[in-house]
């Protein structure tokens, strides 16, 4: 990287567009420019440089008459998740093929209307369902990041591998994700970048397509804490076409980034301690607690007996969420449609778009949802996840009682893979990759991953720090500090 | 519990996904693995525990049953594979 404007951080950059040293023409231009010569990442699928260049136009406008947002000007990458209007939308999936809404997400015209500039649209899994950013119908995501002395092409982790991928190389200065299980974060730790999924309701879900709405959220994927508060300022709020969410004040996330945490508790669970777990993991959790006791925190060893159950539950209720949210994909009121023969009746189309338009593991997930949720199957399975899922989160309100204020776990349980090498793994060897996420999820607190250092195959590895509900500000002033203490500067080289 | 060829071809019907005869057995092997993964939540007492229906104690907000919006058409059916006269538009339902 030459240090081109489209490598600053968002704060960075918020100051220098305020102080007039930078157009936001200028910098949008760099991003443009970096996105085109990305193309080897395939992490931007559809590239709205028009759109970038309006709002670009009307941010310098606004910056010149004084007293703009802290994302006036800033070009963002968006996940393909979010309906943007009159732009494709089609969740990385071939059934929505086509698809160009008539409507914006509240996440996005918040955004937007606080100045921020859209490039384009982000590569991801489909519907959101992956680990490696290989269900995606617009193909596989590569990782700038490589391990030292090879070519291997790496996953960027997923669902959100665009959006990791993007702000990793500095195509755009952040990104969108969303995050069901793990997927913020667990691409934000393969890539060295900060991720935040917030607590369940912050954020509005409204115009983001549905994967389980009980554990769907979204959040920011940045380059570092103070960005990922600059973007969570924007995007949380209450929104009354989301009944979820939540009607509370936003704080200001960055005023809360005071670098002290002296007196605060942080709890060590046991349970994330897995058997087969490389010493690597191990000593950057160990490094990353010792970080935190430095900045004088107390670090107590606690318990979330229920942990083990957490992916087991996971995946009983997130197919089964999906396969109600995505029963809408019948090839009547938007997207793909298949070519019927004669004869076909309305069960044929069905079937037939369906088959054509999801991918193999959409409709294995679509599948095992129907299953648990079939009669005689409903208690067995979903209840029975569900009152699980009751217990998980009682482990954490349980731990916070005692007095934690966060939790500190690694993010993931390796760094960065290769693409195609999990190809012949079972299905669930897949879904291990979020074992450390997906307890965030299912208890609905906001969990932040953080780079904290490389591994000896010069890959990034991140921890998680997991807080209180709608305690997100406290929660990113922690994450601050470990980031401070951890001073993660590496970037991918670039061979792109 | 695993999932016989049967239980798989019911399941995709049910699904609205059509599999071909050939791809049943797989597609029963991987569900059957799947399950066999969920079997572990056999092993939690949950005796007394309510299932959760919302992760955030919270009364859902209740809006007016009142029209909000109205006369876009045309926006709704923008996107339709077959849209004729106004309608939506699909093979024959009835005979």
């Amino acid at each position: 990287m030459s240090g081109g404007a489209n490598t600053l951080t968002v704060a960075a950059a918020r100051d220098a567009l305020r102080k007039r040293e930078l157009s936001a023409v200028d910098l949008t231009m760099a991003c443009l420019t970096a996105m085109d010569a990305g193309d080897d990442l395939n992490a931007f699928v559809h590239k709205t440089p028009e759109i970038a260049l309006a709002q670009a136009r009307a941010a310098d406008t606004r910056l010149a008459a004084g007293a703009a947002p802290d994302l006036c000007g800033i070009p963002l990458g968006i996940k393909d998740l979010f309906c943007t209007k009159g732009v494709p939308s089609q969740a990385a999936s071939n059934i929505l093929r086509g698809f160009r809404p008539e409507y914006e997400s509240t996440v996005t015209s918040q955004l937007f209307a606080a100045g921020a500039v859209m490039l384009g649209k982000l590569n991801m899994d489909e519907f959101a369902m992956g680990s490696s950013n290989e269900t995606s119908c617009y193909g596989d995501v590569v990782n700038p990041w490589r391990r030292t002395g090879e070519d291997t092409a790496l996953t960027p982790g997923g669902s959100s591998g665009g959006s990791a991928s993007a702000v990793a190389a500095d195509l755009c200065l952040a990104a969108t994700g969303t995050d069901t299980g793990g997927s913020i974060r667990q691409p934000a730790a393969f890539t060295g970048i900060v991720g935040i999924k917030p607590t369940y309701g912050r954020v509005s879900r409204w115009g983001i397509v549905a994967f389980a709405s009980s554990l769907d959220q979204a959040g920011p994927m940045t380059k570092t804490v103070r960005d990922a508060a600059l973007l969570l300022g924007a995007m949380a709020g209450h929104d009354p076409k989301d009944s979820t969410s939540a009607d509370l004040p936003v704080p200001d996330f960055e005023a809360a980034l005071t670098g002290d945490i002296r007196g605060k508790t942080i709890g060590i669970p046991k349970e994330y301690r897995m058997d087969g777990m490389p010493a690597e993991i191990e000593a950057l959790w160990a490094n990353g607690t010792a970080m935190l006791k430095d900045a004088g925190a107390t670090i107590v060893d606690i318990s979330l007996p229920h942990t083990k159950y957490a992916l087991p539950a996971y995946y009983v209720i997130a197919p089964a969420e999906a396969s109600s949210n995505l029963a809408r994909y019948d090839g009547v009121r938007f997207g793909h449609r298949a070519k019927l023969a004669q004869g076909d009746g309305i069960t044929e189309m069905y079937e037939k778009t369906r088959a054509e338009g999801f991918g193999k593991e959409v409709q294995r997930r679509v599948m095992i949802g129907t299953y648990v949720l079939s009669a005689g199957f409903y208690d067995a399975y979903y209840n029975r996840a569900r009152r699980v899922r009751a217990l998980i989160k009682r482990d954490f309100e349980l731990a916070f009682a005692a007095g934690v204020d966060a939790i500190l776990t690694p993010a993931t349980p390796s760094s960065a893979f290769g693409l195609g090498e999990m190809a012949n793994a079972d299905p669930v060897e897949m879904y291990l990759n979020d074992v450390f996420t997906v307890t965030v999820n299912l208890a609905g607190l906001p969990g932040i991953a953080v780079p904290v250092g490389l591994d000896a195959k010069g890959l990034p590895l991140g921890l998680q720090l997991i807080g209180k509900p709608w305690a997100e500000a406290e929660l990113l002033n922690h994450a601050y500090v470990l980031e401070q203490a951890a001073g993660f500067v590496a970037k991918a080289p670039k061979w792109w | 519990m695993s999932i016989d060829i049967e239980t798989a071809r019911r399941v995709a019907k049910l699904a609205r996904i059509r599999v071909d005869e050939g791809d049943l057995p797989a597609l029963a092997g991987e569900l059957s693995g799947i399950l066999q993964f969920m079997e572990q939540l056999n092993e939690v007492d949950v005796t007394g525990i309510e299932p959760m229906t919302s992760v955030t104690p919270m009364r859902l907000k209740r809006r007016a049953d009142v029209v909000t919006d109205g006369n876009i058409q045309s926006a709704i059916l923008k996107n339709a594979p077959d849209a004729r006269e106004g309608f939506f538009a699909v093979p024959k339902v009835v005979e």
